[in-house]
């Protein structure tokens, strides 16, 4: 080896011009408008262009409506009413996804969230609730939803159960708890103020997609903006590192689980009052739909990363599908088949869109500096 | 060292370990990369890159933190592809698609950020991808025996192929990719920051290895902020800066110090220790730690921290530094003894308590014990203090950038700009964010484990001067290295452990490095590991 040492005289490239400087301005002009973009997530510009794709596939379901039935589409009044259809559909959903999502980001998965929708929608229609009025009702739904989220939470984090396992078990115990409530009657709902509000309209647009609304802006401030949903990005991102930096992990996972309890209380009234009744069957298979929204809208599975208007998209692609199948008069059967292709093309689709547009992007950036 | 704990023997040949590629001559150019440019969203990671390295050399990539060191090897092994510029393969023009070509080239690559896959057993991560077959059913028995052979080449006959990485140390699983890298038959051998885990004598074994290869007609690029390593193992050296070569092919035994540094940095900087106050600065007792231990990790611990005090830990990796580190924050939970802040005595096995009572730590690894990598920087940096920015449970996000910024300006963090997601910072400029989180807020006693891990030069200056600062803030500091003149130059008080145990405690004045290397040594690997 010793040949090799001295023989290459150092050649220096002395010559070579003036460095860049570190902090080049386009780079940092570039940062600013990441920073303008991100309102729409919260923290980057990654977020906002999956939404955008997201968006895009909202676009496709309406213009292959709008091939299939011009006749209708033709009709601004039918336009505008289905709109306010599709929103209505997604409300409840909605909600138990906005839960979901916050689980989802923390690491976790609740599967109970179906079952407690109906233990809480069962609980608050018993002649013994409805005796308390409207506020007993309401009160005890989302009571029970918040409490057996508690009990979720506790499983887990001070169990140790995998949250899949406890959740799994919840939800067969909820359903369980709900027909021995309910004797696995139809409960019918009596009071007139609960039933209103799936019939109410403020300015022409119907309450429950008011509540949808509110429940989003609130999830989205709560993982945006405050000390609870940098945590639950942390959390979920990476629970030895939030371990270390101080944060009971414990006592947070507890609250996600709470959380999601409470969205589910929520959704609970909006569907009572929906069917003017409670049944333990009810919400059979939200917890599907809540997850594969959450990750359609670009929840990551493993935890730390997600968005709350991408829940909410994707819980809006599902219905205006649903409600594509419903204007064309086809079968819920033939619904249901395709639903699980369109929620495998719809990740491809926006997979690829992502890529291609963040590669766009970069050459875009190449090129101007 | 004892031998495999299954009781099969083990082979320990001179046959090579890697069989030396027949058609290789010794000196001939094996590498050229030409005016090489790879860019990322906003940064031109590398500006016009020059390489060449020849069969048989160590040659030594040289460069501050961002530099492009790792990007440029990423190129070589096939993970990123150029924008531009050529790269010259044995002759030939080469673009790896992907690492797998570039292996089959005879090109290996121990990467700076651990690629393991933790549930997968030491013989099964070293043939990862290259699994011996026959019949298409993986030979399990022949790959577990070249492994427990390669495993005793690298000097650690002790780690048995069949368990779980997981289960290992953090210089344990070096050892794993190591042999990784060893179990192709590579010509060119890439090692990024390889000792950066490493303690003293598993360099030693490191730099054998090296030897044996380079004796073989093995090239090897190495990657090390150590200029000590690079007189001691090192051929040539290039140097990057900005992503450019800013020097190439210097003899790496005689070029001066000043030379290189000021190649890398633009810059002279001393490489010295801040200066320790002339008076006795020590304050109050802070932290008081009595008798503690935890089986199979330490046993018996005593040690007490000052206020405006550094404390340093010397010892070998597995000497249950970084666990009493852990234990002491709570982290970990002692089976006896007893940790006291200020007086009080803490709720042992709660970092909530330690925190409360004023402690911060920096773990050893800052992947998976640190960072959350797709966050953004300043998001990391305050990871521990959010909530003294926030208001009413609010997040205040311009508070927390400006505090962020003000980090990474004392620290030298490159970008400088605190909304990039952690994951496209270089090792060094991470491991910035892990020790900078700490120095915010109003912490009074700093756990600093391996805190200049992967740091370049000029950094490493810095920091030890934002550490020196705080101690004469009043802030006490416990300081556990690997590097034994980093203890002994950072620290008043210096403790020396082995096997689990404190075995001297004296003045950082009174102790040498050869003293200090004397104390430590015969400890294992394993020690640190859960059976
Ligand atoms: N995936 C990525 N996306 C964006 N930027 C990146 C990415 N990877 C690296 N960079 C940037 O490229 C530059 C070079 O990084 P690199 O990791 O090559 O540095 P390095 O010389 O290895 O430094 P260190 O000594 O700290 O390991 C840095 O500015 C880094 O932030
Ligand atoms: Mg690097």
């Amino acid at each position: 080896m010793s040949d090799m040492t001295p023989t290459a005289a150092p050649e220096r490239a002395a010559d070579l011009p003036a460095q860049s400087p570190p902090v080049d301005p386009a780079e940092t002009a570039k940062a600013d408008a990441g920073a303008r973009l991100s309102w729409w997530r919260g923290d980057g510009g990654e977020g906002a262009k999956r939404n955008l794709g997201l968006l895009a596939t909202l676009v496709v379901l309406v213009v292959i409506g709008i091939l299939t039935r011009p006749d209708l589409y033709g009709d601004a009044s039918w336009v505008w009413g289905n709109t306010l259809t599709i929103l209505k559909l997604a409300s409840v959903v909605g909600v138990v996804t906005v839960g979901m999502t916050f689980v989802i980001i923390g690491g976790g998965i609740d599967l109970s969230v179906g079952a407690i929708v109906a233990l809480a929608g069962v609980w608050c229609t018993t002649v013994a609730t409805q005796s308390y009025g409207a506020g007993g009702m309401i009160f005890s739904a989302l009571t029970v939803g918040l409490a057996v989220g508690v009990v979720n939470g506790l499983l887990i984090s001070y169990g140790r159960l995998v949250p899949f396992i406890a959740t799994l078990a919840m939800m067969v115990a909820a359903r369980g708890l709900a027909a021995e409530i309910s004797d696995k009657q139809t409960q019918v709902s009596n009071d007139s103020f609960i039933n209103g509000i799936a019939t109410v309209k403020l300015l022409g647009i119907p309450l429950l997609v008011y509540i949808l609304a509110a429940v989003v802006a609130a999830g989205w401030v709560l993982l945006n903006r405050t000390t609870f949903g940098r945590r639950t990005v942390a959390v979920g991102g990476n629970p030895e590192a939030a371990r270390l930096a101080g944060i009971n992990v414990r006592r947070h996972t507890v609250l996600l689980y709470a959380l999601s309890g409470l969205c589910c209380g929520i959704a609970a009234i909006m569907l009572t009052a929906q069917a003017t009744s409670a049944q333990a069957a009810m919400a059979n298979l939200y917890e599907l739909d809540a997850i594969a929204a959450a990750i359609i809208g670009g929840t990551l599975l493993s935890g730390g990363r997600g968005t709350i208007i991408g829940s909410l998209l994707g819980v809006i692609i599902f219905s205006t599908i649903t409600n594509l199948f419903a204007i064309n008069g086809l079968s819920t059967e033939a619904q249901n088949m395709v639903k699980g292709g369109i929620i495998v093309a719809a990740v491809l689709v926006q997979q690829v869109q992502f890529r291609s547009l963040s590669q766009f992007l970069t050459r875009n950036r190449a090129t101007t500096t | 060292m004892s031998a495999g704990n299954d009781g099969e023997e083990i082979e320990v040949t001179n046959e090579p370990l890697v069989e030396a590629p027949a058609d290789t001559v010794a000196g001939e150019v094996v590498l050229r990369l030409t005016d090489v440019v790879k860019t990322f969203p906003g940064v031109r990671a590398l500006d016009g890159v020059q390489l060449e390295v020849r069969a048989g050399e160590v040659h030594c990539l040289l460069g501050q933190n961002g530099a492009g060191k790792s990007t440029l090897i990423k190129v070589l092994a096939g993970v990123h592809r150029p924008d531009s510029g050529e790269v010259v393969w044995r002759g030939e023009p080469a673009a790896f698609a992907n690492p797998q070509a570039a292996m089959r080239a005879g090109i290996a690559t121990i990467y700076q950020e651990l690629d393991l896959v933790e549930d997968l057993s030491v013989a099964e991560n070293a043939f990862l991808g290259h699994e011996p077959r026959r019949l298409g059913f993986v030979r399990r028995g022949h790959m577990a025996r070249r492994t427990r052979q390669i495993l005793a080449r690298l000097g650690h006959p002790e780690i048995p192929p069949g368990r779980l990485v997981r289960h290992l140390p953090a210089a344990g699983k070096q050892i794993v990719s190591m042999a990784r890298a060893l179990s192709h038959e590579a010509r060119l051998i890439i090692m990024d920051e390889p000792s950066a885990v490493l303690a003293h004598d598993e360099v030693g074994n490191l730099f054998r290895i090296i030897r044996e290869l380079t004796a073989q007609g093995i090239a090897v690029i190495y990657i090390s902020h150590r200029l000590e390593e690079i007189r001691e193992i090192g051929d040539r050296v290039t140097v990057l800066k900005d992503g450019r070569t800013t020097a190439a092919n210097l003899p790496a035994r005689d070029t001066p110090t000043r030379d290189l540094v000021s190649r890398m940095t633009g810059r002279t900087i001393e490489y010295v220790f801040p200066d320790r106050p002339a008076d006795d600065p020590a304050g109050a007792e802070l932290l008081r730690v009595e008798g503690l231990t935890r089986h199979g990790e330490f046993a018996d611990v005593s040690l007490d921290v000052r206020a405006g005090e550094i404390v340093g830990i010397a010892g070998l990796v597995g000497s249950g530094r970084s666990e009493l580190l852990e234990t002491i924050y709570g982290a970990r939970r002692a089976q006896a003894g007893t940790v006291r802040m200020g007086g009080r005595t803490l709720r042992p096995g709660s970092v909530g308590a330690a925190v409360r009572a004023g402690m911060g730590m920096a773990p050893e690894e800052r992947k998976s014990q640190a960072l959350l990598l797709g966050e953004p920087i300043y998001r990391n940096v305050t990871l521990a203090t959010f909530g003294r920015y926030a208001r009413l449970g609010f997040t205040d996000a311009g508070r927390e950038r400006a505090a962020a910024d003000r980090i990474a300006a004392s620290l030298e963090l490159r970008p400088r700009d605190v909304r990039r997601p952690v994951r496209t910072l270089s090792g060094g400029n991470q491991q910035k964010v892990v020790v900078g989180r700490w120095l915010l807020g109003d912490t009074r006693l700093l756990l600093l484990d391996e805190p200049t891990r992967g740091v370049d030069v000029g950094a490493r200056a810095e920091l030890y001067q934002v550490i020196r600062e705080l101690a004469a803030r009043g802030v006490g500091v416990l300081l556990v290295s690997s590097e034994v003149p980093e203890v002994l130059g950072l620290a008043d008080r210096v403790l020396v452990m082995r096997e689990g145990r404190v075995v001297r405690e004296a003045p950082a004045g009174e102790l040498d490095e050869n003293t200090v290397l004397d104390l430590v040594m015969a400890g294992s690997l394993m020690e640190g590991a859960p059976a």
